[in-house]
């Protein structure tokens, strides 16, 4: 096994300098599995069936191996068992050697059994006295667990996820989406995260939406820049302003990782079905970026709901989607039970709710504690050709004590009581 | 150590009551209050981050021979007690709720956060009244004996007077006041029972049968009335099989329109928050409220102890409830 463990470390970019436990040994290969570059090239070289004959050859090309470092190091070759140390190295490149403690480790190596053999290495006592730069290139193993659940345990080590922190990203919620938490740690600052932050820059985005961007879709950071460049190329070649074209990317991230062909066919769904002009659609998208995102069977059905059950032409679902996009994106039994009672309850036809159409984005609970408090009052009155008309729209939209005291005309104080006797 | 999250959760430990609209289901005004708690709670400002001193090598150019001690000490947040990496502090609390409202019914709704919870568990097993107000409406039946049922029956209601009302309601508070008898377990010829009663304890101990203690019509306008109850132990369902069975013992039928609550124990109409005021601040104001006022009626009542009347009783058995507390 121990040769087994050698060869590993031959192999990989770091150096193990002690002879360790057994175990010990066994959780430096574990790591070492993970390395990405070349690690099933590093499986495959080291299947070793009977270790015997190469074990002395692994030990002298150790041995060659450590005499490339400098002198300071011979010192700490082997030492007593109890020692395990690791050599980390500080800069950032090294962090990838721990890229994905949170894949499964595989165990693929098998361990013949074999006697340790530490006589050829040489020995150092722990209390030998020596030299300061000697103490100073001593290091700790670290106490990053190979595998976790959490991205805290990887948080101070890593640059890239401190980087993300000090972003804004928030890590506890990404870390909750599965595979997410091992991709947010294969990634290289430097190479990975910074130039795609440019590129957004670029384009306009604002600085402090990069958190809320990268935590509602952390794959951007894996796309690659020629596809985002062509996305952005494709949406401005819409007609789509750039500044327009920053806030639909702030607002609804997943944009970014639609193709090209995806985002044309949904943008031409939306202008066929409702035979809006291309002005229309894109002013409806501008303002309501997640409809390029969202799945499209739901628009579809809420359309037929407007449609067959609510009884709206079709001039006047364009005016309402126009007016409130939302609305192709509600719940069908909400919107069904705000028009019941906006059309039948409170007897106001089709034509006025289509020139408000707020009134089918509220809070149902709202609408109906208002009217029936105008109701009491005698105050409901929605036909705007009597006197004393009251709009849908400031129904429903003023907050509360405003309604008090200009739509009712009474104190804040009675609507409560009156809300206690509904 | 203890954070101003913390801190303002100790503030929001305890009961108040909430007015639940009706056609929602209770389990949701449950979930709005504990979001909107949750909410200003990991709202406080957080604590500042623990600072760490790590050694860090300084960057040496490749001329320099890597020796000599080129590392300097830095002290360095700890990213990973950040709250963004860490979860907020809080991530659910404790709501419970006292007896509980079905969905087309209204009215006061009693809940405990935290500590609280406990207190309710001990309010609960005590008895307590509560208040209904029942709207009623003669003329047909249905099979759930509220006006949104199947129905199932149509009668006429023109030959019932509020004195006949009167007469039956009488009636249907009498067969209550047997049945409380007959459930407090306690041999109605005893000296025992005599002193129960003139304190007004008679009456089931933990589950039992709903009793109504109370019943009065407070408005009647044929073919609708209201109806005021106390009762112990009930179901709204049970309520409005109450009004189904008035309107059979009238040789008429009625349904029931609303049922609403107006009191659950010691908490009224007044103390309970509508829609608007179930923030972080108007809880922890109507719990400081009722605290104070709960104070206040517990040395009233021990200058007062022989008052026979409903609310006091339940004040005193709530008693011993607030010592422990």
């Amino acid at each position: 096994m121990a040769s087994s463990c050698t060869q590993l470390c031959l192999q990989g970019r770091n150096l193990l300098r002690s002879k360790a436990v057994a175990r010990t040994w066994q959780y430096n290969t574990q790591v070492r599995h993970c390395i990405t570059r070349g690690s099933s090239k590093i499986l495959n070289d080291c299947s070793i069936n009977n270790g015997n004959h190469t074990t002395t050859q692994t030990r002298q090309r150790w041995k060659q191996q450590l005499f490339c470092y400098s002198d300071l190091a011979t010192k700490h070759l082997a030492t007593e068992a109890l020692e395990n140390k690791n050599v980390e190295e500080t800069s950032t490149a090294d962090v990838v050697a721990y890229k994905s403690p949170l894949l499964p480790i595989r165990d693929a190596v098998s361990v013949p059994n074999m006697p340790l053999d530490l006589d050829a290495a040489a020995e150092v006592s722990a209390l030998e006295l020596i030299s300061e730069e000697e103490a100073v290139s001593i290091t700790v193993p670290s106490d990053i667990p190979p595998a976790s659940i959490s991205l805290k345990d990887y948080v101070d080590k890593s640059e890239t996820l401190s980087k993300l922190v000090q972003l804004g990203v928030d890590l506890w919620k990404l870390e909750q989406r599965p595979n997410v938490g091992s991709m947010l740690l294969k990634l290289d600052f430097n190479t990975d995260v910074a130039p795609r932050l440019l590129f957004l820059k670029d384009i306009g985005v604002d600085e402090s939406r990069f958190g809320h961007i990268i935590t509602e879709n952390p794959f951007v950071l894996t796309e690659s820049l020629e596809n985002l460049h062509s996305r952005v190329n494709f949406l401005e070649s819409q007609k789509f302003s750039s500044e327009i074209v920053a806030s639909m990317v702030s607002r609804a991230p997943y944009i970014l990782n639609f193709t090209v062909k995806r985002l044309d066919n949904r943008m031409g769904f939306y202008q066929q079905i409702l035979k809006l002009s291309a002005s229309n659609t894109r002013h409806i998208l501008a303002r309501l970026p997640r409809l390029l995102c969202c799945s499209l069977e739901p628009v579809k059905e809420n359309l037929k709901v407007c449609e067959m059950e609510l009884g709206f032409k079709e001039n006047e679902i364009q005016h309402i989607v126009i007016t409130v996009p939302k609305v192709l994106t509600a719940n069908k039994r909400k919107l069904t039970q705000i028009f019941d009672f906006v059309h039948n309850t409170m007897k106001v036809p089709h034509d006025l709710i289509a020139k408000f159409p707020q009134v089918l984005n509220c809070r149902f609970m709202r609408i109906r504690e208002r009217h029936q408090f105008l109701e009491y009052l005698g105050k409901a009155q929605y036909n705007p050709d009597l006197p004393n008309y009251i709009s849908l729209e400031r129904l429903v939209i003023i907050p509360n004590d405003i309604f008090c005291t200009e739509l009712a005309l009474a104190k804040s104080a009675d609507f409560s009581l009156f809300q206690k006797t509904l | 150590m203890a954070t101003p999250a913390i801190r303002m959760f100790r503030k929001i430990e305890g009961l108040f009551c909430v007015y639940k609209p009706a056609g929602v289901h209770w389990k949701l005004v449950r979930g709005s209050i504990e979001t909107s708690l949750l909410k200003a709670l990991n709202a406080t400002p957080s604590q500042p981050l623990p600072t760490e001193v790590r050694f860090l090598a300084l960057p040496v150019s490749e001329a320099e021979a890597p020796k000599g001690l080129t590392l300097s000490a830095a002290s360095m947040p700890v990213l990973s007690k950040h709250p963004l990496v860490t979860g907020p502090e809080f991530q659910n609390i404790k709501v419970g709720v006292g007896h509980r409202l079905d969905a087309s019914s209204s009215g006061v709704l009693v809940l405990a956060v935290g500590n609280g919870n406990k207190v309710l568990n001990n309010l609960y097993n005590t008895r307590v009244t509560r208040d209904y107000t029942l709207e009623g409406e003669f003329g047909t039946a249905t099979d759930d004996f509220s006006h949104t049922g199947r129905i199932v029956e149509r009668s006429t209601y023109g030959h019932i007077t509020k004195d006949k009302l009167e007469r039956v309601l009488a009636m249907l508070q009498g067969a209550n006041q047997k049945a409380l008898l007959l459930y407090s377990n306690v041999d109605m010829r005893s000296q025992e029972a005599y002193e129960m009663a003139v304190r007004g304890l008679l009456g089931p101990d933990g589950k039992s049968l709903p009793i109504l203690t109370g019943l009065r019509c407070i408005h009647f306008e044929p073919p609708n009335f209201t109806l005021e109850v106390q009762c112990i132990n009930e179901t709204q369902k049970y309520l409005r099989k109450v009004v189904h069975e008035i309107g059979l013992e009238l040789r008429s039928t009625a349904v029931c329109r609303g049922v609403r609550r107006t009191r659950d124990g010691p908490f009224t109409l007044q103390d309970a928050l509508t829609r608007d005021h179930w923030a972080a601040s108007d809880v922890i104001q109507a719990i400081g409220k009722k605290r104070s006022s709960k104070k206040k009626s517990k040395t009233q009542t021990k200058d007062s102890p022989l008052q026979p009347s409903e609310e006091t009783t339940t004040v005193n058995q709530v008693k011993p409830v607030r010592e422990q507390q």
